[in-house]
């Protein structure tokens, strides 16, 4: 017991007593008289630290996860308004060129939001290192943004017969437009495929467990995104590419998907089945199901290509939420963490390599 | 790029020209008496601030719970009974006869006795308390460091990894890149109370750098003016050590065969060994049970080293996207 001229000024202590009345009552039901040390926890599964998880699951909000489906689609439209420069079909370039750059700066303005000092956003420019798909990811977002945004405002120009005050810079813009299109269009696969190997590249379970196939996942997804988006926008005469993409981004999706969960060890698939995860990620299939059946049966009709279209961009945002989620409830439960760790450290050590353990005998 | 797996010398990899030896921690769980001295010391030196509210996790004497932005030292506390030894203490065993690992010094003597010898000492105790002072591991092949992607995260001369807290925009990859669960973005905290029982509360006290990642810099500051990290410095049992990072493995190899030699088969060590999946790990322990059981994994990989993998899987599914495109648009035309 220490004295000080201070303890006056301490409170009487609620804390303690509260703790007599109500806790401590509990306790003293287990035999515990004070004569010998109780343990305060009666018997426990040591599988792990008192359930506590072993990794953090990452501190991204639902802002990362719309970015994941905002980049997908800017990337997939980017390749559509390639296609439809290209083939000559005005139309759809106009509608996938501003939905591009709609679709990458609404996204941009996710990940600033999301980010812990968003003030230091242009940081991620710092340097560039081939070991962080953030970096790699910020540099194929820029590169894009650079293309897609030169070429959405010389469709929004000339949209605007020529109102936006560009001055001796029209022609310049109107020269650098096919080219900027083919730019943002060789950065549009990568911008689509890169958040999965963010996701795969952690220490979070599920998402660890998904990166040989996510990549598949999530191009098919942006694939049919995209189109789905410009089914919306575009009318069914030029909207042709864009019903085949949607049928070729279902069928990868739905592929994808299965050889994914095949391929993953039983427990580090269990969050893509379980909760609101789980949840999302079927009604992603039915949505993408459905609206790939009616993009080819009824694909040539208005309205079921926009009702199509709508269910193939709800889908993709499904499943973009989905194994977003399925990763951070996997990164907060130790199960996850723990099991398939012993089961490929048994695994390996029943194949007799025994020399690359953590834990060591001496 | 350096190596991105197995064993090399970090600070070299970073390209550090005539750096120090790699600095690091043994600790020794097995004379942790829980005081947590060093999380006290830790928090004080580092300016770190409180997590959260006060409170009791009501599982153990631990109400700290994990290590996080602002806990850079915890102090795990699990209780186990007469059971759950025996168990420790045969797959301590099981670990003796895999005869792991085949690298460092030449295998203990006390080996070739723990096949016979009764290794249910009579003192099995009726229960036992485990204390371990948990801190980041310092890995050879660290998982944060390589995700950064504003070279905020950097490897020091003595082969450390550190945030630097100017350069950091918070972006979180770390905290998912880690396999330990170590490195944590600060969203709140309180780092002072008001001296004056007058004094008012109305503004809530500056807690420094709030969103951005942080974890333990091993004392960078400390280590630049050759002094110990605090931790060590104020631990009272010397559970944990702190010296060349070689000269840490030794000293764990050397007290593993001790205890075991004492018929104590529970001891083993946790990241002495390179070949693992970080390359080892800075901060070497002395465990008295399974990792997992001090929420430790028990096979943590860094998932860099698959990421030369996942580049091409994710330039396969680029090209499978162009191909579909393109695909779509010739059909078109025809």
């Amino acid at each position: 017991m220490t004295h000080s001229e201070f303890d006056s000024f301490r409170p009487t202590e609620p804390a303690r007593r509260r703790r007599t009345d109500r806790r401590g009552a509990g306790r003293r039901r287990d035999g515990g008289d004070g004569s010998r040390e109780m343990p305060m926890v009666p018997e426990a599964e040591f599988t792990s630290y008192y359930g506590r998880p072993v990794v953090k699951p990452a501190p991204w909000g639902d802002d990362v996860a719309a970015y994941l489906f905002l980049g997908g689609v800017a990337g997939g439209s980017a390749l559509l308004g390639l296609g439809g420069q290209l083939t000559g079909r005005p139309t759809l370039r106009r509608n996938a060129r501003v939905t591009a750059l709609a679709a990458v700066s609404l996204g941009a303005v996710a990940l600033v939001r999301d980010l812990g000092r968003p003030e230091r956003f242009l940081h991620m420019l710092r340097t560039f290192k081939l070991t962080s798909p953030m970096s790699v990811g910020s540099w194929i977002l820029s590169a894009f943004s650079a293309g897609a945004g030169v070429a959405a405002v010389a469709e929004i120009d000339r949209m605007s017969s020529a109102r936006l005050p560009l001055g001796p810079l029209r022609p310049v813009l109107q020269a650098v437009e096919g080219p900027a299109g083919v730019e943002a269009a060789l950065f549009a696969g990568p911008l689509a495929a890169y958040t999965a190997v963010l996701l795969g590249d952690t220490a979070t379970p599920t998402w660890n467990a998904a990166r040989e196939e996510l990549p598949f996942v999530f191009v098919s997804s942006a694939a049919l995104a995209s189109a789905g988006l410009a089914m919306i926008t575009t009318p069914v005469r030029e909207a042709g590419p864009a019903r085949k993409l949607a049928a070729f981004g279902v069928m990868g999706e739905m592929v994808a998907m299965r050889v994914m969960e095949h391929r993953m060890d039983p427990v580090e698939a269990e969050p893509l089945h379980q909760g609101r995860a789980g949840a999302m990620l079927r009604w992603s299939e039915r949505l993408a199901a459905a609206g790939g059946l009616g993009t080819l049966l009824g694909g040539r009709n208005r309205a079921v290509a926009a009702a199509s279209g709508l269910a193939l961009l709800a889908a993709s945002a499904l499943t973009r939420f989905g194994v977003f989620e399925a990763g951070l409830s996997s990164a907060k439960d130790p199960r996850y963490t723990i099991e398939p760790q012993k089961n490929r450290l048994a695994a390996r050590r029943a194949a007799g390599i025994t020399g690359d353990s953590i834990t060591t005998a001496g | 790029m350096g190596q991105l797996s197995g064993p090399t010398d970090p600070s070299a990899d970073a390209r550090w020209e005539d750096h120090p030896p790699r600095k690091g921690f043994f600790t020794d769980t097995s004379i942790c008496i829980g005081c947590k001295a060093c999380e006290v010391a830790c928090k004080e030196w580092n300016h770190n601030p409180q997590d959260g509210n006060l409170e009791l996790l009501k599982s153990s004497y631990d109400n700290t719970g994990a290590l996080g932005a602002s806990t850079w030292r915890h102090v795990a506390f699990v209780e186990q009974g007469q059971e759950r030894v025996v168990q420790a203490r045969e797959s301590g065993r099981a670990l003796v006869s895999l005869g792991m690992p085949a690298i460092g010094p030449p295998a203990p003597a006390a080996d070739q006795d723990l096949s016979e010898v009764d290794t249910t000492p009579p003192d099995t105790p009726d229960f036992r308390w485990l204390m371990s002072s948990d801190v980041c591991k310092h890995c050879t092949h660290a998982g944060c460091l390589d995700v950064c992607p504003t070279g905020a995260l950097f490897r020091t001369e003595f082969g450390t990894v550190v945030v630097q807290d100017d350069v950091c925009n918070g972006c979180g990859t770390c905290v998912a890149g880690c396999p330990f669960g170590v490195i944590e973005r600060r969203s709140d905290g309180t780092v002072a109370v008001a001296a004056q029982r007058e004094e008012p509360h109305a503004q809530p006290p500056a807690v420094p750098n709030v969103g951005i990642a942080q974890k333990c810099t091993l004392c960078y500051d400390r280590l630049i003016a050759d002094e110990t990290p605090a931790c060590a410095k104020a631990c009272p049992t010397t559970s944990i050590k702190f010296g060349d990072h070689d000269h840490m493995v030794e000293t764990a190899r050397a007290r593993v065969a001790e205890l075991h030699a004492q018929g104590l088969t529970e001891a083993r060590l946790y990241g002495a060994n390179e070949l693992d999946g970080v390359g080892g790990t800075g901060s070497v322990f002395l465990l008295l049970d399974e990792p997992e059981v001090y929420g430790l994994p028990p096979d943590p990989r860094v998932p860099t080293a698959d990421l030369p993998r996942m580049y091409r899987r994710a330039g396969m599914a680029v090209a499978g996207m162009v191909a579909a495109a393109a695909l779509a648009f010739l059909r078109g035309r025809a």
